[in-house]
């Protein structure tokens, strides 16, 4: 299966670039609040570069909000704690410059943006990356082949490429343009919230596919799941539960599979 | 009456350069303004002048003399500040206009450079260099005066009249006395009545009979004189099988005190025939703090008088302090067609009451309404519109579409839709939407890397694309800049 090959490819440490002790992002005892709802209380978590961590935990644990955090959205009050970033203090950078630096947030309900074109949106998206990175703009003809490359890898329609951002969009159909811009973007650290929920097992697949395409010994991802049915495709390196604004337990991927077997039902224990 | 001329050099000194209305500068030339004042003298003053006929003399006379009867209109959703109409200056000529410009070369070359800081196309060689290739014809009102048409021999070649109304009146008099003022009649409304009476130029326009006018023709206007109203008059006439597309551009020096726009436009398509209205409107719309702008109260109005006939109206409205506008079409050929295609946009604390009317009176009539108004910052927006549908239009069939979108919580948006209809079948369709930039759509955007400002753009040009796409290529790329433009600081 696709992800074993990608996933010995790492571990051969074919890529020099990979430094196994150095640590791409570093969560340090996270307090976090919408209004006055103490949603993430204390949360740790290192993630090193080639990683692939999965989070689980029960509804309204604030997994979401984990990513809002690490993402910038504003709603979100970081009260203490700090998060670094590749040598950088993530929560002093607006939204935008997180994602220029790398930081990529596969919702888990994209928004539609009526009128936008879903290509001249992307390409925004990159060249304003680009741009952040003191890149040169990419033409839209190195964009066009670029786009359709990776539309095939994602096994998109075509359409979805001139159809307004997302709108009118199937479910799966929304979550699929999600891995297909992270593909363009190419991110350092992808945060997938939920991507898999509302999927059905084939398109399950090509999301997972695409993921592992994209999986290297530089690019790490913070997968949200409720479903160890996606970890059979894309298999973490680590596996945490998140529960009560913390994170509770960390195993291997067996974890997961211990979890589907019993529920959270413990955690109330 | 020379007595009433005052000579005046006009130079004025920025106190304060607002980096957002890019088009705010005053252009220092010297020119010819009447004194503020409102009487019959002043019509008179105006129409000799202009040197004009008796008959256009007694016109504005009677136009004055009704005038005089009316009140301000008060039904728009506007708060309108009491307007002195004495303090306005009437008459406003670049000075070199006394000896009237025959040529480009004899423009004075200050005017030259503001409209090439305007982006006016005025140079015919400019144009034919451009990389569209499309050619724009271009007539420019500065103040009170039309100061040059371009192109007009090659569209003399195919029978085209372009020129300035003044000019129209001594080469065409039989023309403009057949169709001025036959439909927005000078006692239509205040403001067409104020217009009727004081109006110092504007652009003529014929197409002879199974002609497609071979490019875009275009008027600039601009008000740069303190104190001065603008006061145009345009006429068109497409005659049977005729086709034209105009466009018009407007903008003005930014003041601390308001000034006066009252325009007319009057379009007549006959049997087959088509015309396409663009307007992209840029009139300052005053301070963050609503101190100055533009009033601008304009009566457009376009007579589908022949069968199969169609007129299209495209705006772009982001400038004024106050818009009051309703271009409309009287639908009186059977089978004819008007469309209104309209974004409108305020921020800070400009006021826009502005829509249209439809009006069926033939057979298989047809309209289509298309508004998307955008308020931001302290201002309201409103869409008004009328469709009527009379007894004798059968099978008339109408299709109106009014979106809003709000930017921030201090703005208002407004639809008054009136319906009368007094044929059973007629069919009409009304669809409407407000909607907020949200918060997730921003997020969205930024987390992709896109900057607020720029996500905020990119949604309302989405918003608009409908309208847009109406609009000639060149014109939809201004518009969507001027948006920008106006939305600076908006956001944020
Ligand atoms: N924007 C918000 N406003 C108010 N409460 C919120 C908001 N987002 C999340 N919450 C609350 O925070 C808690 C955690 O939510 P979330 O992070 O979405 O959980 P999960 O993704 O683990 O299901 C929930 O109780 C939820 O109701
Ligand atoms: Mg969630």
């Amino acid at each position: 299966m696709n992800f074993k090959r990608c996933k010995l490819k790492r571990l051969d440490g074919q890529n020099p670039s990979y430094e196994k002790n150095k640590i791409m992002l570093k969560i340090n005892n996270i307090h976090a609040q919408v209004g006055d709802n103490k949603i993430l209380k204390g949360l740790n978590l290192q993630v090193k570069p080639g990683e692939v961590h999965a989070i689980m935990g029960p509804n309204g644990a604030g997994k979401s909000t984990l990513g809002n955090v690490l993402a910038g959205m504003e709603k979100v009050q970081v009260t203490e704690g700090s998060v670094d970033f590749l040598g950088k203090d993530l929560l002093e950078l607006e939204i935008e410059q997180r994602a220029s630096e790398g930081v990529f947030m596969a919702f888990q309900y994209p928004v539609e943006i009526p009128g936008v074109n879903n290509m001249y949106f992307l390409r925004a998206a990159l060249n304003a990356q680009r741009k952040y990175r003191g890149e040169s703009e990419m033409n839209s003809s190195v964009f066009l082949k670029l786009v359709r490359e990776k539309i095939k890898m994602m096994n998109m329609r075509d359409d979805l490429l001139r159809r307004p951002v997302n709108e009118g969009f199937s479910g799966g159909e929304k979550k699929r343009n999600e891995i297909f811009q992270m593909s363009i973007l190419e991110p350092k650290l992808a945060i997938l919230d939920e991507t898999d929920s509302g999927l059905d097992i084939d398109a399950l697949k090509i999301v997972a596919d695409g993921v592992n395409q994209l999986r290297n010994a530089d690019r790490s991802f913070i997968v949200i799941t409720h479903y160890q049915r996606l970890l059979d495709y894309i298999v973490p390196d680590f596996v945490h539960v998140l529960a009560d604004g913390k994170i509770v337990r960390t195993g291997d991927k067996s974890l997961a599979l211990e979890l589907e077997e019993t529920g959270y039902g413990w955690l109330d224990k | 009456m020379s007595e009433l001329l005052k000579k005046q050099k006009n130079v004025e000194v920025h106190k304060r350069v607002n980096q957002s209305y890019k088009d705010g500068f005053v252009t220092d030339i010297e020119s010819d303004t009447f004194p503020p004042g409102l009487n019959e003298e002043v019509v008179r003053a105006i129409s000799a002048k202009k040197q004009e006929p008796q008959w256009l003399l007694d016109w504005r006379l009677k136009a004055y003399a009704k005038w005089l009867t009316m009140e301000l209109p008060d039904w728009a959703k506007l708060k309108i500040p009491e307007i002195d109409f004495n303090a306005i200056s009437y008459f406003s000529s670049p000075k070199s206009d006394e000896n009237a410009p025959k040529s480009l070369d004899e423009v004075d070359p200050k005017l030259l450079e503001t409209y090439a800081k305007l982006g006016v196309p005025l140079h015919e060689q400019e144009i034919l260099a451009g990389v569209k290739r499309t050619k724009v014809a271009v007539d420019v009102v500065f103040d009170s005066v039309s100061v040059t048409t371009t192109f007009k021999k090659e569209l003399k070649k195919v029978g085209v009249i372009f020129c300035s109304f003044s000019e129209a009146v001594k080469d065409h008099p039989d023309l403009v006395k057949q169709y001025l003022g036959k439909v927005v009649p000078i006692g239509d409304n205040y403001f067409s009545a104020l217009n009727a009476a004081v109006f110092s130029d504007g652009s003529f326009v014929y197409i002879p009979k199974n002609t497609r006018c071979p490019m875009e023709l275009s008027t600039y206007f601009r008000i740069n004189e303190m104190n001065t109203g603008q006061f145009e008059r345009t006429l068109i006439i497409a005659d049977d099988g005729a086709e034209v597309s105009y466009l018009e551009g407007c903008t003005a020096p930014m003041r601390d005190e308001n000034q006066l726009h009252a325009a007319v436009v009057e379009l007549f398509i006959l049997d087959n025939a088509k015309i396409k209205y663009s307007t992209v409107q840029n009139w300052y719309p005053g301070d963050e703090e609503g101190k100055g702008g533009i009033f601008n109260f304009v009566t457009k109005r376009a007579a589908c008088n022949g069968v199969n006939a169609k007129v299209s109206w495209t705006q772009v409205e982001t400038g004024s302090a106050i818009t009051w506008k309703y271009p409309s079409c009287i639908l009186r050929g059977d089978n004819s067609r008007g469309e209104f295609y309209s974004v409108a946009l305020t921020n800070n604390y400009q006021q826009a009451d502005t829509g249209t009317k439809m009006i069926h009176l033939g057979k298989n009539t047809k309209s289509t309404i298309i508004s998307k108004g955008i308020s931001a910052g302290k201002s309201h927006n409103t869409y008004r519109g009328l469709v009527r549908i009379s007894k004798k239009a059968e099978g008339a069939r109408n299709h109106t579409q009014c979106d809003s979108l709000l930017i921030g919580k201090n703005c208002g948006a407004h639809t008054f839709p009136y319906i009368e209809c007094s044929n059973s079948t007629a069919q009409l369709e009304h669809e409407a939407t407000t909607s907020k930039i949200s918060e997730d759509q921003l997020f969205y955007c930024k987390q992709r890397g896109i900057s607020e400002e720029d996500a905020t753009s990119m949604i309302v040009d989405g918003f608009c694309k409908e309208v847009f796409k109406e609009l000639p290529m060149e014109f939809a790329v201004e518009a969507k800049a001027l948006l920008d433009i106006s939305l600076e600081g908006a956001v944020g």
